[in-house]
């Protein structure tokens, strides 16, 4: 079996907004990354997966839950132990541009971590910062320039560079591609699929980009509200989505073969508000499958197909899984 | 989203500066008063350095008999009471005026920056750094509370009178201005997602706010350098005025102001109203600057 990388187990991140307000961002979220595969985090706008990338690299504070990397617990790390754990988990963000600071040379922003990692001297990293940007394509004439001689597509090499700098295991994927034009999209996937074959590198991918995220990553998890409702392996769920949820939001997207299209599952109204969630499955107000029970509780995630969760009461049913297909494999 | 992206072809260093400086020649021929400013900057520096030499008079000694001579053409501005030529002294003043002025401000540039970073950075931090950030904002508050004059009188009545007084007097009054501009600045900066990626690369805090944030934190702080300048003058005038200032003879606006103050009664405005009018443009010529500088430095503003 494949090593555990990153493992997160019942996150939550509730933001106080106000008097006795709390934005209920993050719900209980469990899921984890083997060593060398990528799991895309999908989800509408507001769904909360940013935050669940920026709670693992402790850029915010979870409110609960447990955040174990190779081993080693991150969420209960002091400053200085997340410091020295910072060149093994980077990140890639989605503003290519305001990512960069702006006053500063390409050179001295992608040299920044190995500096900080404090292992190489300045001819190392002299060297290495050359290599790194040799790896996201980019001439070592890039080095003395500054972000805003860029276009978009490059900034968001440089941001790659800058991340893979210091070798590390993980890196988060903050919709990397959603403020680039379509036809620099592509490229920066390709770069970020060879890169992780050649440095064995794991991805968390935050994206609500579909198509995206079907090319390039191993495993799905789909958030709705703070809450991850559907978690499979890609290929599969991208071809028999199970959740209602799931459902909706694939059958939106449009391919170019529309033979591969889903046919049309729609809901029903907006996504509430996280400040005063629904009762229940947060679905069931729009859910054209809702029953009775669905207002009462949230339903337990379910194994109904090997290594694919629901959180769904009446996903086997409707979907007229029979009960055995789901006692396959062990849980996921 | 992102669109300040300029297009992405490579372009020298040079070739960006030219480009600047003529954009920056556009925006000024179209604002006289930031031109007339300029001037004004350019003749009170040069007069500094060069005034007492070029003045055709000693400025700090007496014409025995010369008393109160009205303006002629062997006194242009006349002469004060004790037979002084007032138009030497009125170029003279630039060197303790803008001396003055310039230490004044450079001191309370550094220290207010670097407490409106520190104070902007960690506001609703937890701890220490908070607690910090709180005392910087309300030891500027009570600072601000106290009337301005007052308070340059009172430390510059505590340490005696002296050009490092005033110094240190305007410096005081001059940090609550940068101080929260630069706070301003700060609560901006620090938000931007490349503050969130400097966590990542593994900075502490500190490095982050004073490597990061601060450089791209000091453009309102530099735009207030011109008026603070301005403001600085009129304070060590006033200061001078009052007698608190730099001591007699040394040639300075307020104080000559204060020497033919009594003369302007008795029919002698030349004595006061020279100096006053030097004072004046320079005030007004310092704060044009700075406001060119802001609306040069606003993208929507520079039209």
């Amino acid at each position: 079996m494949a090593e555990r990388l990153l493992e997160v187990t019942n996150l939550v991140k509730h933001f106080p907004v106000g008097h006795r307000r709390t934005v209920k961002a993050i719900n209980d979220v469990s899921f984890h990354i083997d060593r060398g595969e990528t799991l895309a985090l999908v989800g509408e706008s507001g769904s909360g997966k940013t935050t669940v990338g920026r709670c693992i690299l402790r850029l915010i504070e979870p409110t609960q839950g447990r955040i174990t990397f190779a081993g080693a617990q991150v969420d209960t790390m002091s400053a200085d132990q997340l410091r020295a754990l910072r060149p093994r988990v980077q990140m890639v963000f989605q503003e290519p541009y305001d990512s960069l600071n702006p006053r500063m040379r390409i050179r001295k922003i992608v040299e920044e971590p190995i500096f900080l990692a404090g292992e190489m001297t300045p001819a190392q990293r002299h060297d290495r910062v050359a290599e790194v940007l040799e790896m996201v394509r980019l001439g070592a004439d890039a080095m003395d320039k500054y972000p805003h001689q860029f276009s978009a597509g490059e900034q968001q090499r440089i941001g790659i560079a800058r991340a893979i700098a210091t070798q590390p295991e993980l890196v988060v994927l903050d919709e990397p591609t959603s403020a680039l034009d379509v036809s620099v999209r592509a490229e920066i996937l390709d770069l970020l699929t060879d890169l992780q074959e050649d440095l064995a590198l794991s991805y968390l991918l935050i994206s609500h980009d579909l198509t995206a995220v079907r090319r390039v990553c191993h495993r799905v998890a789909i958030m709705y509200l703070g809450k991850i409702v559907e978690r499979g392996d890609s290929d599969a769920l991208f071809e028999q989505p199970l959740h209602p949820y799931s459902r909706a939001l694939l059958s939106s997207v449009l391919y170019p073969d529309p033979s591969e299209q889903l046919s049309r599952f729609l809901l029903s109204g907006e996504i509430p508000s996280p400040i005063d969630l629904p009762p229940g499955c947060h679905l069931h107000g729009r859910c054209p499958w809702a029953v009775d029970t669905c207002n009462d509780a949230y339903p337990d995630a379910e194994e109904l197909l090997p290594g694919r969760q629901v959180a769904c009461f009446r996903a086997r049913e409707m979907n007229a899984l029979n009960g055995d297909a789901a006692t396959g494999g062990p849980s996921a | 989203m992102t669109t300040l992206v300029d297009g992405g072809g490579p372009q020298s260093r040079k070739e960006a500066a030219a480009a600047e400086f003529r954009n920056f020649l556009a925006f000024a021929r179209r604002r006289p008063g930031f031109i007339f400013g300029l001037c004004v900057v350019v003749v009170t520096v040069f007069l500094a350095i060069c005034g007492p030499y070029i003045a055709p008079y000693h400025p700090e000694r007496a014409l025995p008999g010369a008393g109160l001579q009205p303006p002629s053409g062997q006194h242009w501005m006349g002469t004060d009471v004790s037979g002084m030529d007032v138009f030497s002294r009125v170029i003279s003043a630039p060197r303790i005026d803008l001396a003055i002025a310039l230490s004044a401000t450079l001191i309370a540039f550094v220290g207010g920056v670097l407490l409106g970073v520190v104070s902007g950075f960690y506001a609703g931090a937890r701890g220490i750094p908070r607690v910090a950030s709180e005392a910087i904002m309300r030891g500027a508050d009570i600072l601000q509370a106290f009337p301005v004059f007052i308070f340059a009188l009172a430390l510059v009545g505590f340490r005696g009178p002296g050009t490092e007084n005033v110094i240190v007097a305007l410096a005081f009054l001059n940090i609550p201005y940068f101080l929260r501009v630069t706070r301003g600045a700060v609560f901006q900066v620090r938000e931007r997602p490349f503050i969130e990626a400097a966590r990542c690369a593994g900075n502490k805090e500190v490095r982050i706010a004073f490597v990061h944030v601060m450089p791209n934190a000091l453009g309102p702080a530099l735009a207030n350098v011109s008026p603070g300048i301005g403001f600085a003058i009129l304070l060590t005038a006033a200061l001078s005025f009052v007698g608190a200032g730099v001591p007699k003879p040394t040639p300075e606006w307020g104080s000559m102001i204060s020497i033919g103050a009594p003369n302007m009664m008795t029919g002698q405005w030349w004595t006061a109203l020279f100096p006053g009018l030097a004072l004046g443009i320079t005030v007004l010529g310092y704060a044009l600057v700075g406001d060119g500088i802001r609306d040069y430095m606003d993208p929507v503003n520079r039209r």
